[in-house]
C-alpha cells in the first residue's frame, strides 16, 4: 500500500485536542496531516490526490489504547501481535501498548526490542510496549525501567500483579518519576480480592460467587496515591471501576495529585447483572461492579476525573473460558468494540463526542508522550473514518482476534469503522478497496 | 399429606409434566409447580413404605449421577429415587479419573451426552457448573448442589419435612443458622421458604454472612439467642471443619458456644419447635447430640426419608416431559 496523497471532504472532523467538532476537510501527504480546514468550503485538491468523499462520516484522530494483552511471546495460539494488529486496524485503533505479562515478562530491553520489531515486520498499527516496573512482575525487585524506556517501551506497569510490597510500589514511583517514566498501577488489595469472581454484594451473594468488596480497589488506590504524593511521581490509575475509588480520585486530583486514571469501555457499558447465568465473557478484573458505580465512571468520564478509556483487551481461547465462573480466565478482547462501544455511550447520552474521544486519543498521546491523537497540521496522519450511526450486532465469532471471548457478543452497539490510516497508509477499509 | 397406601394410580394422577427441560434452581420454580411437585412427593412416602417400592414411571430412561464433589447422602438419594423408579442409574465420580487428567466439565458432558443418557444429576464444586453443563448436553440436568450456590432439590425436601410436620409452611418462622456465606442449601431454602410464605431469618456471625443479605427478604441475626426466638423451626447447616481454626471464626468451642444447638438455645424457640440439619453434622460443633437425637424435636431422619420421595418427584415430573416431547 503506497502512500499517495489523500484528501478527505465531506467529513464530520473531530479535533479531541481542541474539542472542535463541525463539517471540513483533511489533506493527507507524506504521512502526516498536510492541512486541516475546518467548514463548508473544501480544500482544493492538489494533482495527483487520491480523493475520498467521506458522505459526512466521522473523521477523527485514530485510537491510542494503553491497555492490550496479546499472547506474544509465550502465548500465541491466545493471540499474536499480528491478529491483536489485525483486530486493532479494523476496530480504528492506530496505537496500542501491549502489557508486559507475557512469557517472557517484559522486564528487560531486550523483550522491548522483540516487541518493536515484530511490529514493524507486521507493519499495520503501531505497538508499542510497556515494561514491567518489577524483574518477572514478582513485586520485589526493580526491573530495568531505565534501559527499557530507552529501548523504547512507554511506561511501566505490574500488569495485573499489583505491587503488594509498598516499600517497592515506593521506590519504584520514585525511581521511574526521576526518569520521567509513567508508572501504571491496578490497584487490588490482594488479600481482600483473592479468590475473586465477582463485586461483593447481593447479585455475587446471590450466585454464590466468591467475591471482592470495592473497598479491595480503594484501600490500594489510596496507598498508591499516598506514596505517589511522597515521591512526587506521576501515577496512571489503572482500570479505576468504582464510585468510591473515583471519590478518593477527585479528591487527590483536587489536591494538585500529579494522578490520572484509566477506565475500561467494559465498566463503562457492562454492570454484574451483565453476568447473568454465569457468563464467563464477563468475569473481569477488576470484576464488573453495580450499576450506580458504572454511572459514577460514566459520569466521571465526562467530566474528566476518568482522563482514558482503554480496551483492557485481554484474549482467552475457549479453553479457558468454557469452565464454571469462578475457574474461567478473566479478560475480554475489546480492541474491535472499542470505539463503537464508546460511540454507543455517545448515542444513548448524548455527550459531547469530542469528549468521549478525547479519553481514546489526545488523553493517552499525551500521557505516554505520543505525537499522535490530533488533527492538526504536521501531526501523523493516524485517522480514523467512522459512521457513527451505522447499528452492527457484534458477532464474537466473526472478530479478529484469535481469542473470541467478547464481553460485547451479541450486543447491539452503533458505530462502524469505515477505513483505518497509519503513517497516511490505509491499513483497513470495509470496503475493500486499499489506495 | 396421606399416609394410607396409594395406588400406582393415584400416583400417576398427581404427575405432571415439569415446565422446564432442566431442574437448577429454585427461582426457576413458581408456587403451583412447588405444590404439584410436593404432592407428588407425598404420594412417594406412601409408596416408599410399602414393602414393593417399585415403580415403572422412568423405564428404558437412563439416569447417570455425576457427582464431582462426595457425596454419600444425596447420590444415594438420587441412586434409590432413579431405581424405584425404574431407571437404569450409573454412578459416575470423576474427581479421581478424568479430571485430574485435565478434561474439563464440558468434554465430561459431551462425552457422557454421547451415551445418550435422559437425566443427569450433576454436582460440581463451582456456582454455575450445573447451568454450564445444561446448556451443553441434550438430556435433562438435574442440579444436586452447584459451588456455593444452589440445592434446590434439598430445599423441597426441607420444605415436604416442614410441612408434613406443620400441616403448613406458609406462616412458619424458620431460622437458618451457622455458614450462610458457603451454603447453598441455604440459598435454595431462602428463595422456596419465602416464596411459599415463611417468615425467614438467617443467624450466624458476620464472617459467614453474604454481603447483602439483608436484602434476601430475611430478617439477619448475628445473636443465636434472639436469632431463634420464638421460631417454629431451627434450620442447622453443617459448618466445614477448615473454615473455623482462626479464619472465619476463632475456635470450634467457640463457635459452638455462640451459634452451636444446644437444649439451652432451644428452649427459647416457640413450644413445638423442629429441628432440621441437611447432613452430614457435626456433632458438638454446630449441634449437641442430645438435640439431633431427640426425636420429638429433630427432623433429621425425615429429611432424609423425605429427600428420596421428593427426587422421585423430580425425576418423575422431567420424565413426564420427556414422555411428552
Amino acid at each position: 500500500m503506497s502512500r499517495r496523497p489523500l484528501l478527505f471532504s465531506n467529513a464530520r472532523l473531530v479535533d479531541p485536542e481542541t474539542g472542535w467538532d463541525g463539517p471540513g476537510s483533511l489533506l493527507v501527504l507524506d504521512g502526516r496531516i498536510a492541512e486541516v480546514r475546518r467548514g463548508e468550503d473544501p480544500i482544493e485538491a492538489p494533482d495527483g490526490v487520491h480523493p475520498i468523499d467521506a458522505g459526512g462520516a466521522l473523521l477523527a484522530p485514530g485510537l491510542v489504547d494503553l491497555r492490550v494483552k496479546t499472547g506474544e511471546p509465550g502465548a500465541e495460539p491466545k493471540e499474536t501481535l499480528k491478529s491483536a494488529a489485525l483486530a486493532a486496524a479494523a476496530g480504528g485503533v492506530t496505537s496500542i501498548v501491549v502489557q508486559p505479562d507475557t512469557d517472557p515478562v517484559i522486564d528487560d530491553p531486550s523483550v522491548v526490542d522483540f516487541i518493536l520489531r515484530r511490529a514493524r515486520d507486521i507493519g499495520l498499527v503501531r505497538v508499542y510496549p510497556a515494561g514491567a516496573a518489577t524483574n518477572g512482575l514478582a513485586g520485589e525487585a526493580m526491573a530495568e525501567i531505565g534501559l527499557m524506556r530507552e529501548a523504547g517501551c512507554l511506561y511501566v506497569t505490574n500488569a495485573d500483579r499489583p505491587i503488594v510490597n509498598s516499600k517497592v510500589m515506593r521506590r519504584v514511583l520514585a525511581y521511574a518519576g526521576a526518569l520521567g517514566v509513567l508508572v501504571a498501577h491496578r490497584p487490588s488489595d490482594p488479600w481482600l480480592s483473592d479468590g475473586a469472581a465477582a463485586t461483593e454484594g447481593e447479585f455475587a451473594g446471590r450466585m454464590g460467587l466468591p467475591a471482592e468488596p470495592v473497598a479491595a480497589e480503594t484501600i490500594m488506590l489510596e496507598r498508591d496515591m499516598a506514596l505517589a504524593a511522597i515521591t512526587g511521581a506521576r501515577l496512571m490509575v489503572d482500570q479505576i471501576s468504582a464510585a468510591e475509588p473515583l471519590d478518593r480520585l477527585a479528591a487527590a486530583k483536587a489536591r494538585g495529585l500529579p494522578v490520572i486514571a484509566t477506565a475500561s469501555i467494559n465498566h463503562l457499558t457492562f454492570n454484574e447483572i451483565d453476568i447473568g447465568d454465569y457468563r464467563t465473557f464477563c468475569k473481569l478484573t477488576p470484576p464488573l461492579r453495580s450499576e450506580d458505580d458504572r454511572k459514577a465512571l460514566v459520569e466521571g468520564l465526562l467530566s474528566g476525573l476518568v482522563d482514558i478509556v482503554v480496551s483492557a483487551h485481554a484474549p482467552a481461547p475457549p479453553e479457558d473460558k468454557r469452565l464454571p465462573y469462578d475457574e474461567a480466565a478473566p479478560g475480554s478482547v475489546g480492541l474491535q468494540t472499542l470505539l463503537p462501544a464508546l460511540l454507543t455511550l455517545h448515542h444513548e447520552l448524548g455527550a459531547p463526542l469530542a469528549t468521549l474521544l478525547r479519553a481514546v486519543t489526545f488523553a493517552p498521546a499525551q500521557a505516554v508522550g505520543l505525537p499522535t491523537g490530533r488533527l492538526a497540521a504536521g501531526a501523523p496522519a493516524d485517522l480514523v473514518l467512522c459512521d457513527i450511526g451505522t447499528p452492527i450486532l457484534v458477532d464474537a465469532a466473526r472478530l479478529l482476534s484469535k481469542s473470541k471471548n467478547s464481553a460485547f457478543d451479541g450486543r447491539r452497539l452503533q458505530g462502524e469503522v469505515r477505513m483505518t490510516l497509519v503513517d497516511g497508509r490505509v491499513i483497513y477499509d470495509r470496503d475493500g478497496s486499499p489506495s | 399429606m396421606t399416609n394410607q397406601a396409594l395406588g400406582v394410580d393415584d400416583i400417576r394422577a398427581r404427575a405432571f409434566p415439569f415446565p422446564a427441560k432442566h431442574f437448577l434452581s429454585v427461582t426457576d420454580l413458581d408456587p403451583p409447580t412447588v405444590a404439584d411437585l410436593l404432592a407428588l412427593a407425598d404420594g412417594f412416602v406412601a409408596l416408599n413404605r410399602q414393602k414393593n417400592k417399585k415403580l415403572d414411571l422412568l423405564k428404558g430412561r437412563t439416569l447417570i449421577n455425576l457427582f464431582f464433589e462426595a457425596s454419600t447422602r444425596t447420590q444415594s438419594s438420587f441412586e434409590l429415587a432413579g431405581k424405584r423408579l425404574g431407571a437404569d442409574v450409573v454412578n459416575m465420580s470423576p474427581r479421581a479419573s478424568s479430571i485430574v487428567k485435565g478434561e474439563t466439565l464440558i468434554d465430561t458432558a459431551v462425552t457422557l451426552n454421547a451415551m445418550q443418557p435422559d437425566i443427569l444429576v450433576v454436582r460440581h464444586g463451582s456456582s454455575g457448573a450445573a447451568s454450564l453443563l445444561s446448556q451443553k448436553v441434550d438430556c435433562s440436568v438435574i442440579n444436586a448442589g452447584d459451588g456455593q450456590h444452589e440445592h434446590p432439590s434439598q430445599a423441597l425436601l426441607d420444605a415436604l419435612s416442614m410441612r408434613r410436620a406443620f400441616g403448613h409452611v406458609d406462616g412458619l418462622k424458620v431460622a437458618i443458622c451457622g455458614d450462610v456465606l458457603h451454603s447453598r442449601v441455604a440459598r435454595s431454602n431462602v428463595a422456596l421458604l419465602t416464596m411459599l410464605g415463611a417468615h425467614v431469618r438467617v443467624v450466624g456471625p458476620p464472617t459467614l454472612m453474604p454481603a447483602d443479605v439483608t436484602r434476601w427478604g430475611v430478617e439477619v441475626h448475628h445473636d443465636m439467642k434472639t436469632g431463634i426466638a420464638g421460631v417454629d423451626v431451627v434450620m442447622m447447616l453443617r459448618l466445614q471443619l477448615e473454615r473455623m481454626q482462626g479464619a472465619l471464626v476463632p475456635s470450634m468451642r467457640e463457635y459452638f458456644r455462640f451459634w452451636g444447638l444446644d437444649r439451652e438455645k432451644l428452649a427459647r424457640a416457640a413450644p413445638g419447635v423442629r429441628v432440621m440439619h441437611p447432613g452430614p453434622m457435626n456433632r458438638g460443633v454446630e449441634i449437641d447430640s442430645d438435640v439431633a437425637d431427640d426425636l420429638a424435636v429433630s427432623l433429621i431422619q425425615d429429611q432424609v426419608e423425605m429427600g428420596v420421595a421428593v427426587r422421585m418427584a423430580v425425576l418423575t415430573s422431567l420424565a413426564a416431559r420427556l414422555d411428552n416431547r
